[in-house]
């Protein structure tokens, strides 16, 4: 056991599975020699050699799809995508080739590869290094999106991830990589030191996907976040005063239908919290799962919190990035109707 | 500034057309390539910066004496090779009239393209695999497999071994090395480079053919598998299946002329060659050099087949419509059967009346495969339980395919 950031532990998770596993190799833009732009791979070349985490050139689509082709010859690869918002170029092999390759192929050939790649805003990255894409991969028939909050859950969730036989899209909170962050713009940096979610042990372990975690028991409303937005949440439902329960997703396909269902239709009032933008999110699938499962129990409309319908705007990060502040808004709304 | 205005101006828009559309004088006189030169065949470990004129060359063996690339293969191999073509175009032909009889909803031929189809799959090993394009059915022909299991997914029967999910002839076979097709064309190249990095990762000798049609090499997954074919030397061989139309569009569309597809090889740094793919045994040949090496460790080889597709695009074509109705009948380099049967009669090995009987024997087989398969029934008539449709989307079932199974009540 040791206190790791969040890039510690996923580096930790990689070393376990490059170790015990001949069949996963790494490969991906800077993680060889150089150990990846936010040193996710650091040291994991010069530990476990050159065919086991090395260098590609800038082709997101020839990452993925070499990656699909060594999985259906046995192998498990692990690459990376240096920011999610290069993941584009490999849309169509991660939707038209891994997500479907088991289905149409009868199950002849299956693709078990894990596409980790840093997501989301507040750190100053403008458009293209800031963005939340899980909602377009949630939607694809055959993918699992899988999204941690803690450094515990980002190892036993990528080893998970790992050994899953599916293609797993594995997002990493860029925001969240050295410190928790609950949204609040200007305080002085906090990292992982003291959290008893940042002990993590050296050795192999798993979370399980596809079963969300319960981050804040509480008995008058149900916060659903993922990520980033479980530390925003958490400062939000602190500002609002109001006894909610907060549910970190965790992966959000599959999704854990049950824990919500069963916190919503004991609440009443169920609020979500995503800093994708609105329209089209993964807000929108969440609101109308429970709107069908839990309907009778609401005693206020389903509220979403998300980023603005705009693209990630540099100047006004702050401004887009949606704070505890809106969260405690929208409780203090839910709350109206007793 | 309109698009009329242009004209006269040396940076007017070039759009290029084919030589004759319907009505026109059909030529392939832009396709160069010299009839007699016999082109040399360098050892297949030999350094890429000595092979970069491959591309601009023709490998060709048949109607040639003591052309170097000779693969000598024996008269029982050959005859096994001209049985594969011609059973797939009596296969593609009755499949295809399937298809005008309503018994299915789309099918392709391969016709005059057969040879690219059956010698790599005669060539290669049990343990290679062949990522195909849809003009493959040859292959699967070639080593054997069932036909009424073809048919039967041609027709999305109850017996349809991908179980009524894919498009006709969108086949997946893992034991004859054929990798699961997709109506994506490209998208798999770069599995080929994937699954040929995998085989050299553990040591093995396995090596893995590509193949993609010439319109699709415009696609950035050719580029890509290119790309890491050459940096990760992959014993791969990557191969464009260059039949002069991709639908409608002429091979001008996709690249330029007076270049051909062989030589994009050059700035990958690995060897292209250029080959007649109606001639089967310059198919195997090329695929024999490219195998032996990838085995050698030499990495990956780009072949261009030069080919005609003497067929529609698919049963949904009508190629009449853009180019003209004699136009097979000027392609310079034949018909693969007919080359290959001419071959083996002037060795004393095969004769028109052996020709005859073994037509008549295949059509005898594949009469009573599809007999079989029409017995489990066509398109419609029969089809696996629908309850599998929910099946195989992840490796286990998550709670809404369970859910949704139920609600449609099966």
């Amino acid at each position: 056991m040791a206190v790791m950031n969040m890039i510690q532990a996923i580096n930790s998770a990689l070393d376990v599975k490059l170790a015990d596993d001949p069949a996963t190799l790494i490969f991906g833009e800077d993680v060889g020699y150089f150990g990846g732009v936010f040193r996710v791979t650091d040291g994991l070349q010069q530990k476990h050699g050159i065919k086991r985490c090395f260098d590609t050139p800038i082709s997101e689509g020839g990452i993925i799809a070499t990656a699909i082709g060594m999985g259906a010859n046995g192998l498990r690869p692990i690459p990376e995508i240096q920011f999610a918002d290069y993941i584009l170029p490999a849309f169509d092999q991660l939707v038209s080739e891994a997500a479907r390759l088991r289905y149409r192929s009868n199950g002849e050939f299956w693709a078990p590869i894990t596409v980790r790649s840093p997501y989301g805003g507040g750190i100053f990255g403008g458009q293209t290094h800031s963005q939340s894409p899980e909602a377009i991969f949630a939607h694809i028939t055959g993918l699992k999106t899988v999204i941690p909050s803690t450094p515990y859950d980002a190892k036993g969730l990528l080893i998970s991830a790992i050994e899953d036989d599916d293609p797993v899209i594995f997002l990493e909170p860029k925001r969240l990589y050295n410190g928790p962050f609950n949204g609040v713009q200007g305080q002085p940096l906090k990292t992982w030191e003291g959290f008893a979610e940042a002990q993590v042990p050296d050795h192999h372990f798993t979370v399980p996907l596809g079963q969300a975690a319960i981050a804040r028991e509480g008995a008058d409303a149900t916060v659903l976040a993922y990520g980033t937005m479980v530390h925003v949440a958490k400062a939000g439902i602190e500002e609002s005063g109001v006894d909610a329960e907060l549910i970190d997703l965790r992966s959000i396909v599959p999704l854990d239908i049950e824990t919500i269902t069963a916190s919503v239709s004991k609440t009443g009032r169920c609020v979500i919290l995503h800093e994708a933008s609105s329209f089209g999110g993964f807000g929108g699938e969440l609101a109308a799962q429970v709107q069908e499962r839990c309907f009778w129990a609401l005693k206020s409309p389903i509220e979403r919190i998300a980023g603005w319908d705009t693209p990630y705007p540099h100047a006004f990060e702050w401004d887009y990035f949606p704070g505890p502040g809106r969260l405690a808004k929208a409780l203090a709304r839910v709350m109206e109707n007793r | 500034m309109t698009a009329r205005d242009a004209p006269g101006s040396p940076t007017d828009l070039h759009v290029p057309e084919p030589v004759a559309r319907p009505g026109g004088h059909a030529s392939f006189d832009h396709i160069s390539f010299d009839e007699g030169a016999a082109i040399d065949r360098p050892s297949p470990e030999a350094p890429e910066t000595g092979l970069r004129d491959y591309g601009y060359g023709l490998v060709r063996v048949l109607g040639g004496a003591g052309r170097a690339w000779d693969p000598g293969i024996d008269a029982e191999m050959l005859r096994r090779g001209l049985r594969a073509m011609a059973r797939t175009r009596l296969f593609e032909d009755r499949m295809f009239r399937a298809h005008r009889q309503g018994k299915t909803s789309f099918f392709m031929k391969s016709t005059g393209e057969e040879a690219i189809g059956v010698a790599p799959s005669l060539m290669l090993g049990a343990r290679d695999m062949c990522f195909p394009t849809y003009r493959m059915q040859g292959w699967l022909i070639a080593r054997d497999y069932p036909l009424e299991m073809m048919i039967n997914q041609i027709y999305s029967n109850e017996k349809d071994p991908l179980r009524g999910r894919q498009l006709p002839i969108l086949y997946s076979a893992r034991d004859y090395g054929f990798y699961s097709l997709s109506g994506n064309v490209g998208s798999r190249f770069g599995h080929a480079v994937g699954w040929a990095m995998a085989s050299a990762y553990r040591g093995e000798d396995h090596v893995a053919l590509g193949m993609i049609g010439e319109g699709t090499t415009a696609e950035g997954d050719f580029h890509e598998a290119l790309t890491f074919a050459g940096i990760y030397r992959a014993p791969a061989i990557l191969a464009i299946n260059n039949n002069q139309w991709a639908i409608s569009t002429f091979s001008g569309i996709a690249t330029p002329a007076g270049t051909t597809f062989a030589s994009k090889a050059i700035g990958y740094g690995i060897p292209g060659l250029r080959v007649d793919g109606n001639d089967f045994l310059a198919v195997w040949a090329a695929i024999e050099w490219a195998a032996q090496r990838a085995r050698a460790g030499k990495g990956a080889t780009l072949i261009e087949f030069l080919t005609y597709r003497a067929a529609g695009h698919s049963t949904s074509d009508d190629p009449t419509r853009y180019r003209p109705a004699d136009e097979a009948g000027h392609w310079p380099l034949g018909d693969p059967v007919e080359r290959l049967k001419a071959h083996l009669v002037e060795l004393g090995e095969w004769s028109e009346q052996r020709h005859t009987q073994m037509v008549a024997e295949l059509t005898d087989d594949l009469r009573s495969a599809q007999r079989a398969a029409e017995a489990v029934g066509t398109l419609g008539q029969s089809k696996p339980p629908v309850a599998e449709m929910f099946d195989g989307v992840f490796k286990e079932p998550d709670w809404r395919v369970i859910e949704q199974r139920r609600e449609l009540g099966v």
